[in-house]
């Protein structure tokens, strides 16, 4: 994973409640075994016009002109705002990775669906939980004739705004390590292969029928 | 001696480690694995030249992209080029990396929230894992189960460890008995209805009260199953002479001595008197109705008496936003009587309702009646080739098929429409799935919620009905 380094990025606004992970990669896309390519069918069913089915050409599919990610102004946005319980639903891993193919690296919500949420920092994705009259505020400001653009220090934990607005973030530690870092967790829990292996001889002990 | 919730138990008796920050590595002694979620993990492993800690913990069957219509070559029937190249692929892991895997010809084969339960190979005091948010299931046992990601499962095949930190606890008392005709499915659709869909979130859930004792573990294994609708990733019931009862003599769990041992734990597996929660929620059995969802959020769920609910009267703005977004969606003006709503189509399955008891509550109410002229297409999909055997050898198929019902191959089917089975844009569904999201069963489609007694009733009339009226 590359590590998380500070940027300034166009914030799109999705004003929606309780987006689910279907909503944000549907079913169809989901056969593919591999982890790239699911960008281009990001909020497929808000963003075209037509059904979306794996292996079209997308850029020649019709665009729905009143889906935000296709508003001329949040083109190349990186910082998704959205509202409460986004990510709810299945546990695809395919949304963060839709989100990331597409470009997206900060989501800023007042509440995110814990699964999802989790998925997200295993790709590099920082999902920052912002109080709802904040977001309330943000979305006014992101309405705007040119978009909102943010500046995201993760070290610092702060999101800045033009106007000179500071925003505070809290993180978990070790997340936040790991993100900094691009610390892949497979090999930091191999680092404790020892510890593990002397918890599975004990609980073989206490529990032989889970090791029939 | 300190007193524990069940969830305490569960989880100290599987940490590893704690860091510093208080982070745990949990260890998993299940993981159940399909076809969609895990073919990046095995990738995963095969790029840095790792192997499953210990393969015998894992558990693999294709449940999400398999045809449910007849099969009787296996891989060899699925149309769709891209979801056979996914089913072969997890059978080729399965065989590379020596994982057991019930195959498409495999009578075993079937959902694998239906199908850990069915062989024992989910036991109580567990925990178990699978890249399916449906995994709360596996709660109804007395286990401690949650759906992760995929980088999750690569975790768990390489380390048979999780990094986690510990939700906070829940308990949620339904108090009383419940009237007759109402089911499972109507007990956590009425949570839900009155917790939201976020209301569980950042909690695991104990569901307790004579109303859940009450139900059968097929029941539980319903209620668990939609924990993760309220916003839970964990749901669980604490163990008790039915459980013990229902694990026993199953493929997958202990025999001898070992049982011994075993039951002697499991009896230890609930909340110690005067263990403290986090919070804790009561809900009154006896008020509860059979349910139907109005809307595109299993919170948005009403008794099948009144009517759909008009966001006029909500302050909330933000909420009555999304209701109106929601019949939009669903095509309903405020106001009408959920009665007067007719249905498309009619699908009876998926994980939370396509075991043994749901198949036969579906056919009490469908027996001698026949599938309503309006009905475009009524799918009955089991659980599991055990399931679908079962059924068959009570005459449950018979019933279906002579009622004008399609009686299908196991399998996720409709509840996702990942495969053939879906809705065209605009028809309206009576389901016994767990999610009315748009889109959820094809694109456009309209899904409502309910038990499978309620999917039957409207499949013989055509609309929605209160099954308890129906002769």
């Amino acid at each position: 994973m590359e590590p998380f380094e500070s940027f300034t990025g166009i914030v799109c606004p999705l004003d929606r409640s309780n987006v689910d992970t279907d909503a944000i990669i549907p079913k169809q896309f989901l056969k593919s075994i591999k982890r790239s390519g699911f960008g281009p069918n990001l909020f497929d069913e808000w963003r075209y016009l037509d059904i979306g089915e794996p292996g079209m050409d997308n850029s020649q599919r019709p665009l729905n002109p009143d889906f935000v990610l296709n508003d001329p102004r949040y083109q190349g946005a990186s910082i998704l705002l959205t509202r409460k319980n986004f990510g709810c639903g299945s546990s695809r891993e395919h949304a963060p990775w839709a989100l990331a193919d597409f470009g997206i690296k900060v989501i800023i919500a007042p509440s995110f669906a814990d699964i999802f949420f989790n998925n997200c920092f295993k790709n590099g994705i920082l999902p920052t939980v912002i109080d709802e009259k904040i977001v309330d505020e943000l979305f006014a400001k992101s309405g705007d004739v040119e978009a909102l653009q943010i500046a995201v220090d993760l070290e610092a934990q702060t999101l800045q705004l033009p106007d000179g607005g500071m925003l505070n973030f809290e993180v978990d530690g070790f997340r936040k390590h790991c993100l900094l870092n691009g610390l892949d967790d497979i090999g930091l829990t191999l680092q404790h292969v020892d510890e593990i292996k002397a918890f599975e001889a004990r609980h073989r002990q206490a529990a032989p029928w889970l090791f029939q | 001696m300190t007193t524990k919730t069940l969830y305490d138990k569960l989880w100290d008796s599987h940490v590893v480690r704690y860091d510093d920050d208080g982070t745990a590595l949990l260890y998993i002694d299940r993981q159940l694995v399909h076809e969609v979620t895990s073919p990046q993990a095995f990738e995963g492993l095969r790029l840095t030249g790792r192997q499953p800690w210990r393969v015998n913990a894992n558990l693999a069957t294709p449940d999400h992209n398999v045809p449910t219509t007849s099969r009787p070559n296996g891989i060899e029937d699925i149309d769709d080029p891209i979801a056979r190249i996914q089913v072969e692929t997890l059978g080729a892991n399965c065989n590379e990396f020596g994982l057991t895997e019930f195959g498409m010809s495999d009578n075993r084969q079937g959902i694998v929230h239906v199908v850990g339960p069915e062989q024992g190979a989910t036991l109580p005091g567990m925990t178990v894992v699978c890249g399916d948010s449906h995994t709360s299931s596996h709660g109804a046992l007395g286990a401690l189960a949650f759906g992760i990601g995929t980088s999750e499962v690569e975790h768990v095949l390489a380390t048979q460890c999780l990094i986690q930190k510990k939700s906070k606890s829940m308990l949620l008392i339904v108090d009383g008995q419940v009237g007759p005709g109402v089911t499972a499915k109507d007990i956590v659709l009425a949570i839900i209805g009155e917790i939201g869909t976020a209301g569980g979130t950042g909690y695991a859930i104990e569901f307790s009260g004579q109303a859940i004792r009450d139900l059968s573990i097929e029941g539980r294994l319903t209620v668990c199953n939609m924990a993760i609708e309220a916003g839970a990733r964990a749901g669980f019931v604490a163990v008790d002479e039915k459980t013990i009862e229902y694990v026993k003599g199953r493929p997958y769990a202990p025999t001898g001595e070992n049982w011994q041992k075993a039951v002697g734990y499991w009896e230890t597996l609930h909340s110690d008197p005067g263990a403290e929660f986090d919070a804790v929620v009561r809900i009154d059995a006896a008020s509860i109705k059979p349910q139907v969802t109005w809307g595109t959020s299993p919170e948005m769920v009403v008794a099948v008496d009144e009517r759909v609910p008009d966001p006029e009267e909500i302050e909330d703005a933000t909420r009555a936003a999304g209701m109106r977004r929601a019949l939009e969606y669903m095509g309903l003006e405020a106001g009408t009587p959920i009665r007067e709503i007719g249905v498309d189509k009619v699908f009876i399955g998926s994980c939370t309702n396509s075991r043994i008891e749901d198949l036969r509550a579906a056919a009490a109410v469908v027996k001698g009646k026949r599938v309503a002229d309006s009905i475009k297409l009524a799918l009955v999909v089991p659980g599991s080739g055990l399931v679908k055997q079962q059924a068959e050898a009570e005459g449950l198929d018979q019933i279906f098929t002579e009622a004008g019902f399609e009686w299908r191959e196991p399998g996720c089917s409709m509840c996702l429409a990942m495969n053939a089975d879906r809705l065209a844009p605009g028809e309206r569904c009576a389901s016994t799935s767990n999610r009315n999201f748009e889109g959820r069963q094809g694109m456009g489609g309209r899904s409502h919620l309910v038990s499978p007694a309620m999917a039957a009733a409207a499949a013989v009339t055509g609309h929605f009905v209160d099954v308890r009226e129906l002769n």
